[in-house]
């Protein structure tokens, strides 16, 4: 096989990735009232994908709340205006970064070990053995994934602006010295519910939830069942989580705007 | 059975605490803090020239906030902007011969309504319109004017 069918397979194969994961949605959506009865088993993803993520998206969260103080402080010095360093550190988190860095993280967190746990399965025919008992894999296993996956990334979302806001506070006020009162009455100032808070961290949140669990559910459900093909699937997942959210959060940036 | 309760109680914990996070962020550091949801009335003012106002900007009487911009129009017949404003119920003894202008925070800063207190007994009602209005003071003018006319000090020099 020469070079350029090679790249070309690889393109074509590619696509059909995205296609394959696109015609998975539609059956994840009419999994989705059978997967009810499996609540249980939501609970238990959540726990999972969501408390299991809290320490490192917690840990994260504050880092990325200090350094951006850091940064930001010395160079609005420059201009006189560290006062509004508060104000930046949450324009840029609930905007950009508290989203991006959380779907990145629990693509890393959550999505390799759904990929990683439902290709297993599959390679060991634990699906199959559940279609013989008359037990739907989609509704049992897949959409109680997918479905935790959606409700836990907006929630981590909160939870890593909350600490980078504590962060930057914490860099800011207590260590570089602006004043309490100043921080505050900038951020609140300037800062808008709807268009920073729900706009940004929910709705941005919602839509890498569902883009990185779907990835995930999909890789996880289509591996070939080798150890080898679990392998590809959980760094594919990686691969096509990291691209899917940035390219997305470029297009839903420039709707919101 | 109790391993199946300490995830339901840890899924529930990380539940509250998201929410607990997305209230802190909703009400602690936006500008909900200073949406009041108490009553207020409208006054209108017309201004030749806005600058840089915008919707919601404040409207403050001695620097201190007393209410914001509802909407900006344009008046098609006068060539006016009509600005609507939204005022706290709370404040309700301002003079109806009071004035307002449009101010800039700083010399760079957002711009807002400014009201200057007059001297009337009778107050301001909803629906009122301001007569006394002061336009924005356009920056680039100053500059532009202050380019061209030059200080008295320049012009003494050359005349010689």
């Amino acid at each position: 096989m020469n070079a350029r069918v090679k790249r070309r397979n690889l393109v074509v194969e590619g696509l059909a990735q995205i296609g394959d994961a696109g015609l998975f949605l539609p059956t994840l959506l009419a999994a989705m009232p059978r997967s009810l009865r499996y609540f249980r088993e939501i609970v238990r993803q959540i726990w999972f994908t969501g408390a299991m993520s809290l320490i490192i998206i917690m840990t994260c969260g504050l880092f990325v709340g200090m350094v951006l103080a850091l940064q930001l402080y010395h160079v609005l010095e420059i201009f006189g205006g560290t006062a509004s360093t508060g104000t930046v550190v949450a324009l840029s988190v609930y905007r950009e970064l508290g989203p991006v860095v959380t779907a990145l993280l629990f693509a890393g967190r959550a999505g390799t070990s759904i990929t990683a746990e439902i290709g297993l399965m599959r390679a060991t025919d634990q699906l199959s053995a559940m279609e013989m008992m008359a037990v739907d894999p989609v509704a049992y296993v897949v959409t109680p994934r997918f479905i935790a996956g959606i409700i836990a990334m907006p929630l981590l979302c909160c939870v890593f602006s909350a600490m980078a806001i504590f962060g930057g506070h914490l860099v800011g006020v207590t260590w570089l010295g602006i004043d309490n009162g100043t921080f505050w009455s900038n951020m609140t100032s300037n800062v808008e519910v709807w268009k920073d808070v729900i706009d940004g961290v929910i709705w941005k949140g919602l839509a890498f939830g569902t883009v990185v669990t779907l990835i995930s559910v999909h890789q996880g459900y289509t591996t070939p069942p080798t150890s080898e093909g679990v392998a590809y699937a959980t760094t594919r997942t990686v691969v096509a989580s990291s691209i899917a959210i940035l390219a997305l959060d470029f297009v839903l940036t420039a709707f919101m705007m | 059975m109790t391993q199946r309760r300490s995830y339901a109680v840890g899924t529930g914990l990380f539940i509250v605490l998201g929410f607990a996070a997305l209230a802190y962020l909703a009400t602690q550091t936006t500008s909900l803090v200073n949406v009041r949801h108490g009553d207020s009335y409208t006054l209108k003012a017309r201004f030749t020239n806005i600058g840089q106002l915008k919707d919601r900007a404040p409207v403050k009487l001695a620097g201190v906030r007393i209410g914001s911009v509802q909407s900006i129009q344009l008046e098609p017949q006068k060539l006016d902007a009509l600005v609507t404003l939204s005022i706290d119920k709370r404040f309700n003894q301002i003079p109806e011969d009071s004035s307002a202008s449009v101010l800039t925070s700083g010399l760079l800063g957002d711009q807002y309504i400014g009201i200057q207190p007059g001297g009337s007994p009778d107050s301001f009602k909803n629906g009122d319109e301001v007569i006394l209005t002061q336009s924005a003071v356009q920056l680039e003018d100053l500059i532009g004017k202050f380019l061209v006319n030059g200080s008295p000090g320049d012009k003494d020099k050359k005349k010689p």
